[in-house]
């Protein structure tokens, strides 16, 4: 069976930092960041990373059959611990699933999906990336930014974009680079990364794959290829004869860099809008090149993204506090006082014990009352019966808000904490953080959906461990 | 059938520590302050005292676990000293554990005694708690007023009241704690408030600001319990006796069914049943001469009102605005200023609470004495109102 791009989904964080508001923090001391202070770039909140990221993206597409995993991104929240598991765990796959990450390149989205497109299996696989790169105070790199992820599933059946040609180069070009345990990334000049890099082995790639597939230049009715520099993708994309109207928009406007996921994320936004027939071309950099063509197929007509790039894009929330920023990438220690003191180690083995529970949101239904409850506890909430409870996940049951309040004592990084009383339709009731509460927008009854987000960090160990929070539905088929 | 402890047990001493900020004393000072009061006014020994039980609640900030510590510091040797804890109903627990023991027989006399040392945690509010390994997986770790404030959401939607006129009436309830604590020579806080001001203070959890929550502060108290006939023979003539102890905890349902709908709190209502049952009391509104209640936060007051069915159900606000739990309303509530003045050394509380009842019942609450005192209510809160634990003691004189 014909392996291809059979659904995708996308997300992006909410928070969408005014760049304006980083150039004007900067005015003192570079005040040429001005001209970089256009639109906004989102934030990943205090509690969103790689991985959560990942798995509000994956969410938007069928993917229990998944045989295999393979998350991508060049700041995965964990060094050693597969972060392609979590998501398993978290988007409920089958404990057998094939699991891989992929990091260390801005091209491992693309070559992930390169991967999971010229594998042979007879199962699907989610290629997965998700990014939001710490920039340091200051650079351009603070400006062009942003946060997001974008999940393929790779398989037979509706095939909506199918690869008719691909190419890899690997040049140890460094135009730029991250040692093993620094948290910034350093940029060598940029004219020498353009006339040396960029113009010289994209374009060579991208001749290879057309030839491949037997097509021109002027065939391509999109090219997605992300970059910094300013105007590099139609730059390359004239060099390789590809129109200048088939560039794609780099969503700089709304959402920034998104690191290892944006080619991923581009070509996305491009499949919303291609034509049955139409060519894409999407091009990574780094240490070399990765091209791959696709061709969109009939059934691109009829598909409709559950989690789309536009709907991400247009549900920002504009922020203005720089500060927010530093805080939350931790270059700015404000003093949160002496409630934000002594981290709570995290105990692993219980962590393993409520596995389910705690990553794929799995509550329990007493087989002799009905009643569905979180957590699971060795008897039903209800009636009390001893019997084990049936598993059924609240991720994707409706809920509204029972109780609530604005938290301004607690410590939380990003304050006031909300939280309330959550009730499910189906009858659960959790007490849960509420997050990405607009400016007074929650009641009892608000509308709730669930998303997946760091509940905790511990401060002297690192690390993070993740729960299902609430948020406000947005709108009609949020 | 049970039938109950009522009059089966004497309260022959009190003690009780004046509350506040004690930069001079720590938790073993706080004890031996009130229970050499409380001896002092049983007029009895130390080596009279055949058991004791002692609350506190934090372990960081207190002598540590066990009963140990409580034991050196009072010196009780060789005789069974419990330590326990049930969050802020931890008083009242000690109360019922040494009532327990003298109304089953095995001791004669028994001592309960609280303590709290709470300014050793160098912030203001209660310590963030710990909940558990599993609950710190899932559970929000929300403050103690975030907990309570969330009554007000719920309450506010079932009874379709505005934001602003919920709030005026829980600045009605700060108010009159406010004038209460001033004539309370043991109060942390003695001062009036204007209600403008109240209304105006800063957010602490939303809807409550820093006038709608209690003082936190430092605090013992002590209660010393024996049989009525024992209490006549140490000189007691009319003794105050209790007419009831009733706890209610919550095994989930509140906070994992959609069985409660947030705006009361079920474990007061279970104990209030319970303990009027216990103390044959019929109408709360008529039997009753004066409430000491958890007023942690000014809606968990509100609320209590009707809990305990005296206001009834969407009344509380009428009855607070009409001034009926004033000092000189037909049930003054927090008459010895309350949690919110007198304050809130946790372990303390519940005994702090029956202490004022005591006085009262022995015409010994000097400038806020109150006439015509027969029934007095202390209604003693711990947890939240989703995961808690209520506790109600009703105290009066024996036979009466």
């Amino acid at each position: 069976m014909e392996r291809g791009i059979t659904a995708f989904g996308a997300y992006i964080p909410r928070i969408r930092l005014e760049r304006a508001a980083i150039a004007a923090a900067h005015s003192w001391s570079f005040p040429a960041l001005r001209g970089l202070g256009k639109g906004s770039r989102a934030l990943a909140s205090w509690d969103e990373d790689a991985v959560t990221m990942a798995v509000e993206a994956t969410r938007g597409v069928d993917a229990a059959d998944a045989g295999s995993i393979l998350f991508a991104s060049t700041n995965p929240p964990f060094a050693d611990l597969q972060n392609a598991t979590l998501v398993a765990a978290a988007v409920g796959l089958a404990g057998d699933v094939a699991t891989a990450d992929l990091a260390g390149s801005l091209r491992a989205g693309t070559s992930a999906l390169l991967n999971a497109l010229r594998s042979r299996d007879e199962t699907p696989t989610l290629v997965v990336a998700g990014d939001a790169r710490p920039a340091k105070p200051g650079s351009a790199q603070e400006m062009h930014y942003g946060a997001g992820a974008a999940a393929f599933r790779i398989g037979g059946g509706d095939v909506i974009a199918r690869l008719i040609g691909h190419a890899s180069r690997a040049e140890p070009f460094v135009d730029h680079f991250r040692a093993t345990g620094e948290k910034f990334d350093y940029y060598w000049e940029e004219r020498w990364v353009r006339d040396e890099g960029y113009l010289k082995i994209v374009p060579a790639a991208i001749k290879t794959a057309l030839d491949q597939a037997g097509l021109a230049a002027t065939d391509i009715a999109h090219f997605c290829m992300p970059g910094l520099l300013p105007g590099i993708a139609v730059a390359v994309g004239r060099k390789a004869g590809i129109a200048a109207e088939a560039v794609a928009d780099g969503l700089a406007g709304q959402c920034g860099d998104t690191g290892a996921a944006h080619p991923l994320l581009m070509l996305a936004s491009v499949l919303e809008r291609a034509k049955p027939g139409e060519r894409i071309l999407v091009a990574s950099f780094g240490a070399g090149c990765d091209v791959l063509l696709f061709e969109a197929t009939e059934a691109i007509a009829d598909y409709q993204p559950r989690r789309s790039v536009a709907d991400a894009l247009a549900s920002g929330r504009s922020e203005s506090h720089y500060t927010k920023l530093l805080s939350f990438h931790g270059e700015l220690g404000l003093d949160w006082g002496m409630r934000s003191e002594g981290g709570e180690k995290i105990a692993l083995t219980q962590q393993y014990r409520a596995r389910e529970q705690l990553a794929t949101f799995v509550a329990g239904e007493c087989g002799r009352c009905g009643a569905v409850q979180f957590p699971q506890l060795a008897s039903c909430v209800n009636c009390g019966a001893f019997d084990p409870l049936r598993p059924l996940s609240l991720r994707d049951e409706p809920a509204r808000i029972a109780t609530y309040t604005a938290d301004w004592l607690q410590y939380y990084p990003a304050p006031p904490l909300y939280f309330g009383l959550v009730q499910f339709d189906n009858g659960a009731r959790v007490m849960m953080e509420i997050v990405d509460v607009d400016a007074g927008g929650i009641d009892v009854g608000t509308p709730l959906r669930m998303v997946y987000r760091v509940k905790s960090k511990d401060p002297e160990r690192h690390f993070h461990r993740y729960f299902w929070k609430a948020t406000p539905v947005a709108r009609q088929g949020d | 059938m049970a039938t109950g402890i009522r009059d089966k047990v004497a309260i022959v001493g009190m003690g009780c520590t004046r509350f506040g900020e004690r930069w001079d004393a720590g938790t073993e000072h706080l004890l031996v302050e009130a229970f050499r009061e409380a001896l002092d006014d049983a007029g009895i020994d130390r080596s009279q005292i055949e058991a004791a039980w002692y609350g506190s609640c934090m372990d960081n900030v207190n002598v540590g676990n066990s009963a140990i510590p409580a034991a050196m510091a009072l010196r009780l040797e060789g005789i069974p000293v419990t330590r326990l804890e049930n969050m802020c109903a931890t008083g009242t627990e000690a109360l019922r554990g040494a009532a327990y023991a003298v109304a089953s027989g095995a001791v004669d006399i028994a001592l309960a005694i609280g303590a709290e040392k709470l300014k050793d945690t160098g912030y203001g509010g209660l310590p963030v708690p710990f909940k558990g390994t599993l609950n710190s997986a899932w559970m929000p770790l929300g403050s103690a007023p975030a907990g309570f404030a969330q009554l007000a959401s719920a309450y506010r939607s079932k009874y379709g009241i505005s934001k602003e006129d919920l709030k005026t009436a829980m600045g009605r309830v700060s108010w009159k704690s406010h004038r209460n604590g001033v004539k309370n020579p043991k109060a942390h806080i003695r001062k009036e408030i204007e209600l403008d001001q109240i209304l105006r203070a800063p957010m602490i959890a939303e809807p409550l600001g820093l006038f709608d929550c209690c003082g936190v502060s430092d605090g013992a108290a002590a209660a010393i319990v024996t049989t009525p006939e024992i209490a006549r023979s140490l000189g007691k003539a009319d003794p105050v006796t209790i007419k009831s102890i009733q706890l209610s905890i919550s095994a989930g349902r509140e906070s994992g069914t959609g069985q409660w709908d947030g705006s009361y709190v079920p474990n007061t209502r279970n104990a209030a049943r319970k303990a009027y049952q216990e103390a044959g009391i019929d109408d709360p509104r008529e039997d009753l001469s004066l409430i000491e209640v958890h007023d942690c936060f000014s809606i968990t007051e509100l609320v209590t009102m009707e809990d305990l069915g005296i206001s009834g159900d969407g009344g509380a606000v009428r009855d607070i605005l009409d001034g009926f739990y004033d000092a000189d309303g037909k049930i003054p509530c927090q008459i010895d200023g309350g949690l919110k003045c007198f304050g809130h050394p946790i372990g303390a509380s519940g005994l702090r609470m029956v202490y004022e009842n005591y006085l009262q019942l022995q015409d010994r609450a000097g400038d806020r004495q109150l006439g015509d005192v027969r029934y007095g209510l202390s209604h003693n809160l711990g947890g939240v109102p989703f995961n808690g634990v209520a506790a109600i003691t009703i105290v009066g004189r024996h036979g009466d």
